[in-house]
């Protein structure tokens, strides 16, 4: 494991009105590492979330990105132009529902090639070689690449949003309630290809998540979120083993034993 | 010889919040070391302590006061207090851990299961199958079986699945839950072969058995667990 | 001649021609890029032209040649409404010769003349952003522009070759402008996009109802997006024009009966009329005979 973080969150917190997002939030993610945020709905892991991944501006704290150049950089202080390029090709953002992260009247093809094409690549043969490639690895069928995403099932949507992150080799993955809305079986295949995936490319992701489930599965460590707050976090196997707090009790022990 | 584990003065209780806070002590006062080529058994009735201590030396379990070092990558890692990365390092290195059950993951071959912590640290593919295959053959596991997730697979071949996985790797240190429970006679043999050949490379072990005869052949010691009992301390 | 009074010089107020003259400037200034602009309520329906009357009608003086086309034609509704309407409102000289002309409104087309420099090209635009297809936040595609981002041009086009093995986009075709901004040539067939680029003349672009304004300064660099693998091209005809005779010209089918006969004709009027008075004859133009002459009698 590399020695420097990717990213550095120092005391984040967001405020809606006098209302609390999340507060003080601190950590470090290094590269490779999978860390997941659980927590009931309203408990503020999206808002971190929408905070680390410059989708809201915290109202204080400082979330640094380590560049490709070697530099730390605040996110807060940096241009939109370049805040956005980084969104699209060092960065991947999975949403929960695969409308939002799809343009679902194109192509498969073309929504797995818009991030080469936005970043300038100009040779469809290329592109469309790339497309395949990745709707293959994330098993949807070949010939699916002409097809729009409307005629697609909601675990294939999702691995097309996955392919479609993915084809410019980011380095961090934010993922936001991946499995939600998913049936059971489609789900488990979902998080093993998810898992192979992060694990083949050595990828950096931040989960949200509810599912104590998925976490293990997917995560190396992970952070409960309470009212806004973090009130727990350490290794994934150690929470849930070993969860100390009321809450994380509460949560582990309300696991439905199959 | 080299002592690659060292206990020193572990505790742990459990708070339950969900009942109305009740702590329960678990064990005070772990005090043990393991030398290398090893093998110590933690013995006692159930309920004592026992895969709580393992589990805190795996670190799924936290630590309330006390050491927990290891010899990790030329270094002394205190696994009590070590960053959740640094656990997942030693993990991949230095400590191995064969649980009671396995954890099944879907649509992952058996043989891929078992190869995977050699690709963890940057084995090849083929390499790691290859050697996979040599200790799945050796746990009589039907060849037919290899290329299946074993998620319909009976107990003993899963546990079959989890030693081969456990002992594919060259830890320095190598913690054995109850290994041998779903065994039959012949493989339960072939388990107490392998710890033996672990000990000839110089591999640390500390294992539970509650089968008697695998306990006399593989124990070079026995920790009775009971003498870590906090009310025992407090009497 | 009361009524006529109350109309100010080309019907907008001089206020209105400030403000949208203002608005054409900054247009020049900044190539490709649209500018937003106080767009009126004309004497006409919205789609038939607001955005062009009102450019034109801002830069129309006195000693003006106006030209008003509409998909090459100088006879068709669209442009003879709006030439009467420059004529009654401004009273300035018209004509169909694109030579002659100073100011040339066109709907769709960009004469086959090569405009010179002097001459001012004046589109009609429907929907001034390329990008509105694909996305349709007005706020997401101002900051496309401004951030350059325009990755999702080629998604367009790239879904052209999946559906059809070629960029099937016929007209409207996406150019970029100066290096920098992408931009809607208005629905002009893609054969006239080599035309825009480096032209003697100044090119403006009104959209009336999306209340737009840009421009393509002389002598600017404009070029039509594509793929290394897949490069722009232009429209080819296998026939010359049937009453002309003109080749590498933009042709229009006319049906000539119910039977399945048609035609190609130049799209463009004034240049078909011209090539003809100059003696070139395609296959099927009507020359005089002896019958002819004596049914028009």
């Amino acid at each position: 494991m590399s020695a420097v973080p990717l990213l550095k969150v120092n005391d984040v917190s967001k405020f809606y009105g006098s209302r609390i997002g999340c507060r003080n939030a601190s950590f470090e993610l290094y590269p490779g590492e999978v860390l997941a945020i659980v927590g009931e709905s309203g408990s503020g892991k999206t808002t971190l979330l929408s905070c680390l991944s410059t989708r809201l501006m915290p109202t204080s704290g400082i979330v640094e990105y380590h560049m490709r150049d070697g530099q730390y950089r605040d996110l807060a202080r940096m241009a939109e132009a370049e805040r956005r390029f980084l969104m699209r090709t060092d960065w991947g953002f999975v949403h929960q529902n695969p409308a939002e992260g799809l343009r679902m009247t194109v192509s498969a093809g073309a929504n797995v090639g818009e991030r080469l094409m936005a970043v300038g690549d100009r040779h469809y043969g290329n592109i469309r070689a790339a497309a395949c490639d990745w709707l293959t690895r994330v098993e949807i069928d070949e010939d699916r690449i002409d097809d729009q995403p409307r005629a697609f099932s909601g675990g294939m949507r999702q691995r097309l949003q996955i392919a479609r992150n993915l084809v410019t080799s980011p380095r961090l993955v934010f993922m936001d309630e991946p499995t939600g809305g998913l049936d059971v079986s489609v789900q488990a295949r979902l998080l093993d290809l998810v898992r192979g995936l992060v694990h083949d490319l050595g990828l950096a992701a931040i989960i949200v998540t509810h599912d104590l489930a998925v976490a293990r599965l997917l995560s190396h460590r992970m952070m409960v979120m309470k009212d806004g707050a973090v009130i727990e976090q350490g290794l994934t196997d150690r929470v849930l083993d070993d969860p100390r707090e009321p809450y994380t009790q509460l949560l582990v022990s309300s696991i439905l034993q199959v | 010889m080299a002592t690659p584990l060292v206990v020193s003065e572990v505790a742990k209780s459990f708070t339950m919040h969900l009942r109305d806070g009740v702590r329960l002590p678990v064990v005070a006062n772990v005090s043990f070391s393991v030398k290398a080529g090893e093998c110590v058994v933690l013995g006692g009735p159930s309920g004592v302590g026992k895969s709580s201590i393992l589990k805190m030396l795996y670190g799924n379990y936290g630590v309330d006061e006390g050491q927990i070092l290891m010899e990790h990558d030329g270094r002394l890692v205190n696994l009590a207090t070590a960053e959740p990365r640094t656990v997942l390092e030693v993990r991949r290195t230095t400590l191995g851990y064969v649980s009671q059950f396995l954890r099944v993951v879907p649509r992952v071959s058996a043989l891929d299961i078992v190869a995977e912590p050699l690709q963890a640290r940057g084995v090849a593919v083929e390499e790691g199958r290859e050697r996979a295959a040599e200790l799945l053959a050796k746990l009589n596991l039907p060849k037919e079986l290899w290329g299946l997730p074993p998620a319909t697979f009976s107990g003993g071949e899963q546990q079959r699945v989890n030693i081969a996985r456990g002992f594919m790797t060259d830890h320095k240190i190598l913690l054995l839950d109850e290994p041998t429970a779903s065994l039959d006679a012949k493989n339960r043999a072939v388990v107490v072969e392998m710890i033996a050949e672990k000990k000839a490379q110089g591999t640390a072990l500390i294992g539970i058995f509650h089968d008697e005869e695998v306990r006399d052949a593989v124990a070079d010691r026995i920790i009775d667990v009971s003498e870590f009992s906090p009310r025992k301390q407090a009497a | 001649m009361n009524d006529l009074a109350t109309y100010n010089f080309a019907y907008l107020d001089e206020q209105t021609k400030r403000m949208i003259r203002r608005a054409i400037l900054k247009a020049i200034a900044i190539p490709g890029y649209q500018v937003p602009f106080a767009s009126r309520e004309m004497p006409m329906p919205y789609g038939w032209g607001t955005g062009g009357v009102q450019v034109t009608a801002s830069i129309l003086g006195p000693g003006d040649v106006l030209k008003v086309i509409d998909q090459g034609a100088d006879d068709t509704t669209n442009a003879v409404s709006i030439r009467a309407f420059f004529q009654k409102v401004a009273n300035v000289a018209v004509t169909t010769r694109t030579k002659e002309a100073t100011i040339i409104q066109t709907r769709h087309r960009i004469p086959e003349e090569t405009l010179k420099e002097g001459q001012t090209l004046v589109y009609q635009v429907p929907i001034p952003e390329p990008l509105r297809f694909l996305e349709p936040r007005e706020t997401e595609t101002r900051k496309m522009h401004a951030l350059e981002e325009y990755g999702l041009m080629h998604v367009k086009l790239y879904e052209d070759i999946a559906r059809n093995g070629h960029i099937a986009t016929t007209y409207a075709y996406p150019v970029k402008v100066e290096g920098r901004y992408v931009m809607d040539p208005s629905p002009t067939p893609k054969f006239d996009n080599p035309k825009m680029h480096m032209s003697e003349a100044l090119q403006l672009f009104g959209a009336g109802r999306e209340k737009r304004i840009y421009a393509v300064p002389p002598y600017t660099e404009v070029v039509s997006l594509d793929f290394e693998d897949h490069p722009f091209e232009i429209q080819k005809f296998d026939k010359p024009c049937a009453l002309c005779g003109a080749e590498n010209v933009y042709l229009d089918e006319v049906v000539l009966d119910d039977k399945g006969g048609r035609m190609f004709v130049c799209s463009d009027t004034d240049h078909c009329e011209d090539r003809r008075a100059h003696g070139h004859a395609g296959h099927m133009l009507a020359r005089p005979t002896p019958e002819s002459q004596e049914a028009a009698e």
